[in-house]
């Protein structure tokens, strides 16, 4: 039986453009919606193929304000089976305070009984994008930690993580458990939620736990926007009858062989 | 005071993440050095083209198969023998990986993916965050200043006088600690995988305007007639469409090609984060108003079922006429 703790993050989906509050201290979220990275969704369903095949649990935690509940119950849904929020605000966080804030849960519920086989996160948050949580999760628990694997395997007590290697085909690492693996967007397909798994996830209890590490924050400045240059497109013409400009563009870059 | 640089490398040489972190970092006026682990004597040559004036070699027991714990034990050798208070990585997985383990060692802030420096003592670095839609100014320590450069923030340039690097040997062993994470063996991957999209010279991108998995014939011949590679959209991927290794974008690979033809994709930012290295953009979509075509060089508006195909037929025929 082998319990998984997976750490997930509530972020703004900024699938197009964004502006930025009038402290420039962060996005404006207000016209957003929110979701999660594609790294945290395929952590969780990682982590639920992983226990499903040893008869353990899935916990899923998050680090937020109340209205991350949102996509703890959603984790719920996809098949976890505790939820625990780390109320707090997340930008007064920086990377190394949400380790020590997750370590804090790890060692709690490990003293109270529940101990973690493995952790996974994402390789990276989709707002942050700070590569380091994972990793700093590792020396806060002295445990191994990999990062952006893209599958995972529990096995005779060690974890067998694949992911891409530099340069071409599959980097293979077998680490002994307990271990933290971040996870990387591709190895497997996200499930979505079942009727019965929503109906479970609008019940089930969210255990909520305040930080005891004083956050020393980010480090942020600001937030600026990158330049946009003008658009400055030259449109071939439209339909079909672009093919013949396409094709001198092609041969005036030289790209047709 | 130096700044050290993280080199990685691979059978032809220092890669092109280190080479464009070298030129980043001599951007900050400080003499370079460089920390190598492995084969030190093959990379001295271009090490000295980029300007290198002291390089720090990690070899021996522990340094064979990749384990992050013991290039991290290397940095942190290497930053005590050079006095060095900054420390630079490329913006890969691995360079990533090592920095935010030198950072936990060292108990000190680390900026993933900067893309400037904003201003030294106490340095400043303005760094992707939101999948590079927007930039994070951040403040590092003045002791160690952590940060590693984004993919294509500068191009890699020769420095203008090469030097002839000084090569340190670093007694270091790396503890059963170090080396509890380490790549136990490389599987080959399929032959035809992202490799070869990010190298590509052509790639010729699809989104959801493609419309259902059966419908990448014409796309395919206009990829094999230019000698590309195909890249799409993350819906794509996530429709279930096309395999993932081909997907482009935040979570998928970042291409550079001379030449990049997005057919039916909008934009959205997490897709320009892959792409936006592209020398020439032609945009093939329906609405002249999607971000992908108002941030392209060229544009054909209207439907890429009736387009590809003409553009094909256009080049077969310029093709045989030229034979």
């Amino acid at each position: 039986m082998s319990n998984i703790l997976v750490c997930i993050k509530r972020v703004p989906d900024t699938g197009g453009e964004v502006s930025l509050t009038d402290d420039a201290m962060n996005v404006d979220d207000r016209q957003l919606g929110a979701t999660v990275s594609g790294h945290e969704e395929c952590a969780i369903e990682l982590a639920v193929q992983q226990a499903g095949e040893t008869d353990g649990d899935v916990t899923v935690l998050t680090l937020g304000d109340e209205d991350s509940i949102e996509q703890l119950r959603d984790a719920v849904a996809r098949g976890c089976a505790n939820a625990v929020l780390v109320e707090a605000v997340p930008s007064a966080f920086g990377p190394a305070d949400i380790a020590e804030a997750i370590a804090e849960v790890v060692r709690a519920h490990e003293a109270a009984g529940t101990p973690y086989d493995l952790i996974l996160l994402g390789n990276d948050a989709a707002d942050t994008g700070d590569f380091q949580v994972g990793v700093r999760l590792g020396y806060a628990l002295d445990r191994p930690v990999v990062t952006g694997m893209s599958t995972v395997e529990l096995s005779d007590g060690q974890v067998v993580a694949k992911g891409d290697a530099p340069t071409g085909g599959t980097q293979v690492f077998e680490v002994a458990l307990p271990a933290i693996v971040t996870v990387m967007e591709g190895g497997v397909e996200p499930r979505y939620p079942s009727i019965p798994g929503r109906m479970k996830a609008k019940r089930a209890k969210i255990e909520t736990i305040e930080p005891q590490v004083q956050p020393a924050g980010s480090a942020r400045v600001r937030l600026t926007l990158p330049p946009k240059p003008p658009s400055q497109v030259t449109i071939l013409g439209e339909g079909p009858d672009a093919a013949v400009a396409v094709a001198d563009l092609l041969q005036e870059l030289g790209v047709l062989r | 005071m130096s700044c050290l640089v993280v080199i990685e490398a691979d059978a032809t040489g220092i890669s092109e993440v280190s080479t464009e972190t070298i030129t980043f970092a001599r951007s900050l006026g400080t003499d370079i050095d460089a920390l190598v682990v492995g084969d030190v004597d093959a990379l001295l040559g271009q090490l000295g083209e980029y300007g290198v004036k002291r390089v720090f070699a990690a070899s021996g027991d522990g340094f064979g198969a990749y384990a992050p714990g013991a290039w991290a034990a290397a940095a942190v050798a290497a930053i005590e023998a050079s006095g060095a208070t900054t420390i630079l990585a490329g913006g890969s997985p691995r360079g990533n990986e090592i920095l935010a383990h030198v950072a936990a060692r060292r108990d000190v802030l680390m900026a993933a993916n900067a893309v400037q420096v904003e201003q030294q003592a106490p340095v400043q670095v303005a760094r992707q965050v939101f999948g590079g839609s927007a930039l994070e100014v951040m403040s590092l320590n003045d002791s160690l200043a952590v940060f590693s450069v984004a993919g294509h923030a500068c191009a890699p340039e020769p420095a203008k006088a090469s030097t002839s690097p000084t090569v340190q040997a670093l007694s270091i062993t790396p503890t059963s600690s170090d080396l509890a994470v380490r790549v136990a063996r490389t599987e080959a991957g399929a032959p035809d995988e992202s490799g070869n999209l990010k190298s590509a010279k052509v790639v010729v991108g699809a989104g959801r305007g493609a419309g259902s998995a059966d419908a990448f014939d014409e796309l395919e011949a206009l990829t094999d007639l230019l000698g590309g590679s195909l890249g799409v959209s993350r819906v794509v991927t996530s429709l279930g469409w096309r395999p993932h290794h081909e997907q482009v974008g935040q979570t998928g690979s970042r291409i550079s090609p001379d030449l990049y033809i997005p057919c039916g994709i909008s934009g959205a930012i997490q897709h320009w984060a892959g792409c936006s290295s592209a020398k020439t953009i032609l945009a093939i979509n329906s609405d002249p108003d999607a971000p992908m075509v108002t941030r392209a060089h060229y544009a054909v508006i209207g439907d890429l079922h009736e387009i590809v195909p003409a553009i094909n037929e256009e080049i077969r025929r310029r093709t045989a006429a030229a034979r």
